[in-house]
């Protein structure tokens, strides 16, 4: 146990230096993060307005909080694993990394936060300029706000093991834009980013909440805000609990498979 | 300028070949531009079950909209995305010798040297979603409104193809940088909707620092009818300037060169 902490401090202090170093480049990325809530939220609040009255329960500030909450939970649980996987694996980086004697999913993980702690530094503006725009109505309790953090904490390893088994998929196919973007498209309809499950067609909803992507953006979003009771938020932290208990053991089988199935360029 | 088309086609035609001998990729890329369509689409709709008009536009106006989104994208991705990108690799590695020793003008080399061809599906897409936004109502789309979208596209070309050469000149002062063009499509996805509903301060991020008002918004405009006779104006003035500025830029930057060994 303790060699493992002092190996996640070494890596970590790589990643933050490797992330500290590339940071402009990181900003650019982060301005398409950014903006994509900001334009549902636009879109909704005009919706809202034009309305005259609530949608699906959220007014104009209610849709303001809904989206800044959602900002920052996409920020902390998104991975860009399926992006960098095909370049790992089509260019051969892979093989350095299998020769260590450590899973290659600790240095993605370390990766990962030190990118988001370095991206705090345009984060923090952005959620101020939205907070300052928007002018949200948070209603948090302390409760609410416990579950949220137990919530967030599922849905960050459910999106991880998620989209790390589909960046597995890099080593069947060269053509994983296609399966990334079907993937993308789901999530976008199916996580709440589109809109609140509340705003969406029945039939979606009933999908939305029984597959495992809204438990990893929308569902803590809605906990910490308060948008579903007590009876909801013990079935989503079921529905949770089982995507991510089915998501790990895939994500086991798979790696073991694919790591086989490996040739390195020029083998 | 016959010379220019000339090379232009020829381009095109090695596109053409390089990519006819892997024609699995070419239903990868309809996938994956059905899957994007599909989301853009199913984002309107979603929207569309909860009011009847956005901020003035109807739903089959906002299907235009799309469309001229998906054929600017698809104009980018074809040819403008993948040659500037090269040439910004040229730039760092010093292959730019070549293109300069070539008895042509070297803006336009590097603005067509490589072409996906497949790409030409987002664009059959974009005219899909136009055809299908107006074809209720073709009998009442006079000739006006038609040549003020044909007009309002070619604008919004200009403009958007400035922009990228501007952006990608920044190659000659400044090493590393092929991230920059990624703030073209960071916010190009707001272009999805009209940018008369973003706030004051989006709305002109979107018009002057990056030119998505003029390249989707104003032509799907006129294709609704309701593009005023001054915005096309100043749409052309702003094309006409820019194209003028982005030469001059080029031309700058040119002499900042100085080659591989460099």
């Amino acid at each position: 146990m303790r060699h493992f902490l002092e190996l996640y401090a070494a890596l970590f202090r790589i990643s933050l230096l490797a992330n500290l170093q590339y940071r402009a480049a990181g900003m650019i990325w982060m301005l398409g993060l950014i903006l994509e809530p900001v334009i549902f939220l636009v879109v909704w609040s005009r919706v809202a307005e034009a309305r005259g009255e609530p949608i699906g329960g959220y007014d104009a500030q209610a849709f303001a909080a809904y989206y800044m909450t959602l900002m920052m939970v996409n920020q902390i649980t998104f991975t860009w694993v399926m992006e960098s996987f095909q370049q790992r694996i089509q260019l051969g980086e892979l093989s350095y990394e299998l020769l260590r004697p450590l899973h290659p999913v600790h240095n993605d993980i370390t990766d990962n936060v030190a990118f988001k702690l370095v991206m705090l530094m345009v984060m923090v503006p952005a959620l101020v300029v939205v907070y300052v725009a928007f002018d949200p109505r948070f209603d948090v309790t302390p409760r609410n706000a416990l579950l949220a953090v137990a919530a967030l904490g599922g849905a960050f390893f459910l999106r991880f093991f998620i989209e790390w088994t589909l960046a597995l998929a890099a080593f069947w196919t060269t053509r994983v834009a296609a399966i990334n973007r079907l993937y993308y498209s789901l999530v976008t309809f199916l996580s709440g980013r589109v809109a609140p499950l509340a705003v969406l067609p029945a039939w979606l909803q009933e999908g939305a909440a029984n597959l495992p992507f809204y438990y990893c953006i929308g569902f803590p979003v809605e906990v910490l805000l308060g948008e579903i009771d007590g009876p909801a938020i013990a079935r989503g932290f079921v529905v949770q609990a089982i995507w991510l208990a089915l998501a790990a053991a895939v994500i086991t089988l798979v790696w073991k498979r694919a790591a086989r199935r490996y040739a390195a360029v020029g083998a | 300028m016959r010379q220019a088309l000339e090379i232009i086609r020829v381009f095109f035609r090695i596109g053409f070949l390089n990519e006819a001998a892997y024609r699995a990729n070419f239903y990868a890329q309809a996938l994956e531009s059905l899957v994007t369509v599909g989301t853009a689409l199913g984002a309107v709709a979603i929207v569309f079950t909860q009011t009847d008009t956005l901020a003035g536009w109807r739903p089959e106006e906002l299907v235009g909209l799309l469309g001229v989104y998906f054929v600017v994208l698809g104009v980018i991705n074809l040819v403008i995305s993948p040659s500037l990108q090269k040439f910004m690799e040229d730039v760092v590695t010093g292959n730019l010798d070549y293109t300069l020793t070539k008895p042509a003008d070297s803006q336009l080399l590097v603005s067509v040297s490589q072409v996906q061809v497949w790409k030409l599906v987002d664009l059959g897409v974009g005219v899909v979603l136009l055809v299908a936004a107006t074809v209720q109502r073709w009998g009442e789309l006079g000739l006006r409104p038609a040549a003020a979208f044909l007009a309002a596209m070619v604008c919004g070309a200009a403009i958007v193809y400035s922009f990228w050469i501007v952006l990608a000149t920044l190659a000659f002062w400044f090493i590393r940088i092929e991230n920059i063009l990624q703030i073209f499509w960071a916010t190009y996805m707001a272009g999805r909707w009209p940018v008369g509903i973003y706030p004051d301060w989006l709305r002109l991020m979107l018009t002057v620092v990056v030119p998505v008002a003029f390249a989707v918004t104003v032509p799907a405009e006129a294709l609704a009818g309701r593009l005023s006779p001054q915005m096309l104006a100043s749409a052309a003035a702003l094309a006409v300037a820019l194209l003028a500025f982005s030469r001059w830029f080029w031309r700058r930057g040119l002499r900042r060169y100085s080659g591989a060994s460099a």
